[in-house]
């Protein structure tokens, strides 16, 4: 419950709305709650009209536009409950919401990668929907609740205290027993909801396996698997509907327990004489105004659990702190870098991993010059180059850019300077000159048609339905693999970075293609600084320094022929081309 | 509009039958849950008039005995009542859920006969959708729908017919506002239902924007997007909000409205039945039990309109998994099959020619010969109809002209079953299901012993890496093998397919980078699998298609050249330039 608390700003943005609610609630309960007593009034002059042989006809036709009148006044209140209340549940989730991205936005990559963004995605859907359903239902039934309850008990008890005590007897039950089942019917409804994710996940699998399926005849084999999974499925439903289909009879009895009461008790005071028959049907609309209440009493006892539960959740997300952000140590006075990048003694191990991934790095890379990177898979090049644009931070050492500590750099004029390509292309569902120009404020046409054209991909997007203006993803076309990357070296290219990354960004990319990409970065990279990863030589060859990299240490360094010179790894990988080469020749 | 925001009409006479045709099997069932919701309808419609009983006869006479009796039988009726109400409620239940059950099961089988062809034209995310969501849809109108549509109707008429004997000037009088009630809700559905379906529209697109922009995260914080996504979301969940408010605003006055009017009706009972006291035609009772007759009218009707919403939710539902049910795209075997027995393994293509749409050919005039235990690469550029040509030999696609024949029977007369188990499969992208490794490898085949799946594995020589694993074979593959690297992946695939031990092998070589040991691995498989089948290789590997029988070079759906590499290398065509372009500079073996 404790989370709940932490609403409290978001209330008070609406304070006065929500006091102005509550009034409203007030109000046209006072309206609900004479009613009743009208229509007993109205009984009792038919009843004396009985009596005397003479009805006051007038009187009652008072009544009855009195109980009309009332209700309108009522009515038009609770349009305004909902109206204040419900409406501000709805802003205060639009906040959360909006505060909810916001933070998760400077969480840094560390956090992304150990949390899935389905679970992301369930808090940001469902467990704010649950605290919206904590604030709007959950403020405004429980007061209207409250109110109804305690003014139709004062007028009950003030008429007849003994048969209003007889009459409620049944009644908290109905509250224990919403309360009890609610819970239960959620335990059942969640257990059942978990089998239903597994008949999903195990039909997605199998359609997006059903080349396999298919190719080994597997049809029957996968619809028992699934057959299986269904029935139990169906099992667990139908538990669920047990405890749901005790929930209403149940209600309905314990409810007529209060009518029976009211009609044996209230009736023999009427026989006595104690009670007249107007009271007897006043009470029975006072009982018939508090079994809603009273089911609703339980109803959102549990929807404040769920959302506090919720709540909780949220809190843990915005309780995160994002490891790499500004600091004091930051001197908000940087503007521009120029691109000269230094390693000193830079080492990294992953959050719970048993070792380092990089171990003491020592590099400098003057402005303007090419780093090629060269090591197997897992050897750390990419952790090596997620230093730079902060997306970790080193756990040992220090990395510096115009010889600062990048950690005093803004962080973002640091990412504002760098171009990265990230070894899994990652585009949008926009336009492709939307995502082309995705790094820019700006962007110029000429700009965009510029970058495609360095990165090659203009031709292909010439032959594209609508062109530049062609939609990716789900609803427009989807890229191939060196496609993709190549629009992604665009997107980083368009920036104009005084650093360029390229992490592994051309293996898709054929080596004609490649080459013509490399030859034209070099013209726009000239006096900006290139780090390039590669499994290809080819890629490699040409730049002013290439580091080797063997489990997160560089084991090598040097240029192209220095390397091949040095007769080490390097030299290895260029000789086994070149043999290669000479045996297909050969043969 | 999207297919799945229709919202069509609440009744469609077809599709209703084509429903009900499922419960079929549970007729009885049906009509026991009718029955006693009929019972259930009386028990309640009859409460107010115990009131009356206990008003007029037993309190006017001041018969307390009569009284405490009326009070039992009460007693009695609403136990009755509550009892049978449990179990008509468990019981639509459960026929919903057994029919959905039958329906859901019709719709997977169904999926899995469909061919190829329809799931290159299908996002199987909308497939999904229809056995899960749209079946759950169902649900909703096989137990609360019918059933309790017939409940609500008794009720309704249960009432009425009370109130009419009771006193039928009287029932006139307080039903005289029904008409406002009627057309009220009718209003205030027409006007929810399109709120709702902004509102759904908007949490969709929140959705979608909030998985992109959590799986990008890094490239908005790479590119200093935050604030420019920050604001589109913004954007976007400003209009949900709104798109809320709007649909508060309906309820908001539709409830107070609903109140009102039965407002009106209790005044015009008092005003009326007042009037009528005097003349004896009306007792206090009446009055007391028409004001509870006023209450419990109200409920079925608004239920009524609720229910509305679960039909047409459910006929377009309906509409959707009908539509999928009649889709026909399957390939039917021959009526009169002929056995494929001892299989040799020659494999032809006799002028094949093939569209995937009917229209376009991918395969123009192709004809080639393997023979027994031969081994032919397929090279040729992206687009060239390679891949094409390993889908037909398994009859994924029906061909247009031309033969393929398999010991010189065309496929066409062979059942699929049989076809397929002749032929192994290696997709380039290896497909690991969910499950253990053991699993995998025979796909839950059980005439696949365990031995065998051992003898497979150490075979491709994935053996000693499994049994590196802490549980082996049974250690657990996550979805799409999440945790195996490429490689093993790949081996394990190897060794499913050598645990079917086909005659006839398929593969399509993966061309993603693999570290050397791993690669050395590979290529070893590779030539063991291929000794003594016959085989098509999509080949990507220069040791492959060196070491094949025949080298076929597709162009643009036809096949260019054949021969062996070295004959292909000399001739100086397309091959020569494919082998300069493609296989000449091999990546870098790191």
């Amino acid at each position: 419950m404790k989370a709940l608390l932490r609403l409290r700003p978001y209330l008070t943005k609406y304070k006065m709305t929500l006091l102005w609610g509550v009034c409203t609630v007030i109000v046209s309960n006072l309206f609900v709650v004479a009613m009743p007593l009208i229509i007993g009034n109205a009984v009792d002059t038919i009843k004396g009209g009985l009596e005397t042989g003479k009805l006051r006809s007038g009187l009652l036709a008072e009544d009855a536009a009195l109980i009309v009148g009332f209700s309108i006044v009522a009515g038009f209140m609770t349009f305004l409950t909902r109206q204040t209340i419900i409406v501000v549940s709805r802003k205060i989730e639009y906040d959360l919401r909006n505060d909810f991205l916001a933070h998760i936005q400077k969480l840094s990559l560390g956090y992304f990668q150990n949390t899935p963004t389905g679970d992301l995605m369930a808090h940001a859907t469902n467990d704010i929907a649950a605290v919206r359903n904590t604030l709007g239902p959950g403020i405004m039934y429980p007061s209207d609740t409250f109110m109804t309850f305690s003014m139709a008990l004062t007028l009950m008890f003030i008429k007849d205290w003994s048969l209003t005590l007889m009459a409620l007897v049944p009644l908290p039950l109905v509250s224990f027993a919403v309360y009890k089942l609610g819970k239960i019917i959620h335990e059942k409804f969640n257990e059942r909801q978990e089998q239903y994710s597994l008949l999903t996940t195990r039909a997605q699998e199998n359609l997006s396996g059903i080349r396999v399926v298919k190719a080994y005849v597997r049809e029957e084999y996968e619809a028992g698997l699934f057959e299986k999974l269904s029935w139990v499925y169906l099992k667990k439903n139908l538990v669920l509907a047990k405890a749901q289909s005790v929930m209403w009879p149940l209600m309905y009895m314990l409810v007529g327990f209060s009518l029976i009461i009211t009609v044996y008790f209230g009736g023999l005071q009427v026989i006595a004489g104690t009670i007249t028959i107007g009271t007897l049907t006043a009470f029975f609309t006072y009982l018939s105004m508090l079994i809603w209440p009273m089911i609703a009493f339980g109803w959102v006892t549990n929807i404040i659990q769920q959302g506090a539960a919720s709540m909780e959740r949220i809190a843990r997300i915005f309780d995160t702190v994002p490891e790499i952000r500004d600091t004091e140590e930051t001197d908000i006075l940087i503007k521009h870098i120029s691109g000269e990048v230094e390693f000193r003694n830079v080492s990294f191990t992953h959050r719970g991993a048993a070792g380092p991934t990089l171990k003491g790095i020592n590099l400098k890379i003057p402005q303007g010059t090419t780093l090629a990177v060269v090591g197997h898979t897992g050897s750390g090049k990419s952790t090596f180059v997620n230093l730079l644009p902060r997306l970790y931070d080193a756990t040992e050492g220090e990395i510096l850019i115009d010889g600062i500590n990048i950690r005093k750099i803004p962080l973002e004029v640091l990412r504002l300077h760098i171009g990265y390509v990230p070894q899994e292309t990652f585009l949008f569902s926009e336009t492709i000159s939307e995502n082309i120009g995705y790094g820019v404020d700006e962007m110029a046409r000429e700009q965009i048609y510029e970058a495609a054209e360095i990165s090659q991909i203009s031709k292909d997007v010439n032959e594209f339905p609508n062109q530049f203006e062609t939609m990716l993803g789900e609803r427009g076309i989807t890229l191939s693999g060196g496609q993709k990357q190549r629009t992604s070296i665009a997107r980083a290219v368009l920036r104009k970075p005084k650093i360029l990354i390229l992490d592994d960004a051309l293996s898709s990319v054929d080596t004609y293609t490649e080459e013509a990409i490399l030859k034209r970065l070099r013209g726009v990279m000239a006096d900006r600084t290139s780090i390039i990863i590669s499994h290809r030589i080819s890629t490699v060859k040409d730049a002013d320094l290439i580091i080797v990299m063997d489990k997160g240490k560089i084991v090598e360094r040097g240029t192209h022929d220095e390397l091949v010179a040095l007769g080490g790894i390097y030299a290895n990988l260029h000789q086994k081309q070149l043999l290669e080469k000479e045996l297909e020749q050969l043969q | 509009m999207n297919e799945e925001d229709v919202l069509g009409k609440a009744y469609d006479g077809k599709l209703m039958r084509r429903l009900l045709y499922y419960l079929r099997p549970y007729k009885w069932y049906v009509v026991l849950g009718i029955g006693l919701s009929m019972v259930v309808s009386a028990l309640e419609a009859v409460r107010p008039y115990f009131t009356k009983i206990a008003v007029d006869v037993n309190i006017k006479n001041h018969d307390s005995r009569g009284l405490l009796s009326t009070a039992l039988l009460f007693l009695t009726v609403l136990m009755l009542r509550g009892v049978t109400q449990y179990f008509n409620s468990y019981l639509t239940q459960w026929i919903g859920q057994k029919t959905i059950y039958d329906l859901r099961m019709e719709i997977f089988r169904h999926l899995q006969n469909l061919s190829l062809k329809f799931y290159d034209r299908n996002p199987i995310g909308r497939l999904i959708t229809r056995v899960t969501n749209d079946v759950e849809v169902l649900n909703d109108m096989f137990s609360s729908g019918i059933v309790m549509v017939f409940s609500d109707v008794f009720m309704i008429i249960g009432i009425l017919w009370f109130m009419f004997s009771m006193n039928w000037q009287l029932a006139v009088v307080s039903l005289s506002v029904l008409p406002f009630l009627f057309y009220g809700t009718f209003l205030f559905r027409k006007k929810a239902r399109e709120a709702y379906r902004d509102v759904r529209v908007q949490i969709a697109r929140i959705n979608a924007f909030m998985q992109e922009h959590v799986t990008g995260m890094i490239v908005d914080q790479i590119f200093n997007r935050e604030e420019r996504a920050f604001k589109q979301f913004d954007e976007l969940n400003a209009a949900h909000r709104d798109a809320n408010i709007r649909s508060i605003f309906y309820y908001a006055v539709f409830y107070p409205a609903v109140d009102i009017i039965g407002a009106v009706a209790v005044g015009l009972i008092i005003w009326y039945a007042g009037g009528r006291t005097l003349e004896g035609t009306v007792t206090i009772g009446t009055i007391m039990a028409f004001l509870q007759f006023n209450e419990m009218f109200w409920r079925p009707i608004r239920d009524l309109s609720e229910k509305y919403n679960i039909m047409q939710t459910a006929m377009a539902s309906s509409e959707r998994i009908f539509k999928l049910l009649d889709d026909r795209t399957r390939i039917t075997d021959s009526a009169d099959p002929v056995r494929l027995d001892g299989v040799k393994g020659k494999i032809e293509f006799r002028n094949v020619w093939f569209a995937y749409d009917g229209e376009h050919w991918v395969l123009k005039n192709v004809s080639f010969v393997i023979k027994p235990g031969e081994t032919a690469a397929i090279v040729g550029h992206t687009g060239a109809g390679k891949t094409t040509i390993t889908s037909l030999l398994s009859r994924f696609y029906e061909i247009q002209k031309g033969e393929i024949l398999i010991d010189d029977i065309n496929i066409k007369t062979v059942r699929q079953e049989e076809l397929r188990k002749h032929i192994a499969v290696v997709l380039q992208d290896v497909f690991l299901f969910s499950g253990d490794i053991k699993g995998n490898i025979s796909l839950g085949n059980d005439k696949i012993p365990f031995q065998h799946v051992k003898a497979a594995a150490q075979f491709v020589g994935v053996d000693q890496f499994i049994e590196a694993m802490p549980r082996q074979y049974d250690e657990e593959v996550k979805e799409r093998g999440a945790t195996l690297s490429v490689g093993q992946k790949q081996l394990l695939s190897f060794a499913r397919a050598l645990a079917y031990n086909p005659k006839i092998l398929v593969l399509d070589e993966a061309t993603s980078s693999i570290d050397t040991t791993t690669e050395l691995l590979i290529q070893s498989a590779i030539r063991k699998l291929l000794q003594g089948r016959s085989s098509i290789v999509i080949a990507h590997r220069l040791s492959t298609i060196q070491n094949a029988d025949k080298i076929i070079v597709m162009h643009k759906g036809e096949i260019r050249e054949t021969g062996t590499h070295q004959e292909l290398l000399a001739l100086g065509g397309l091959y020569y330039k494919l082998y300069q372009l493609q296989y000449k500079e091999q990546e870098v073996r790191d």
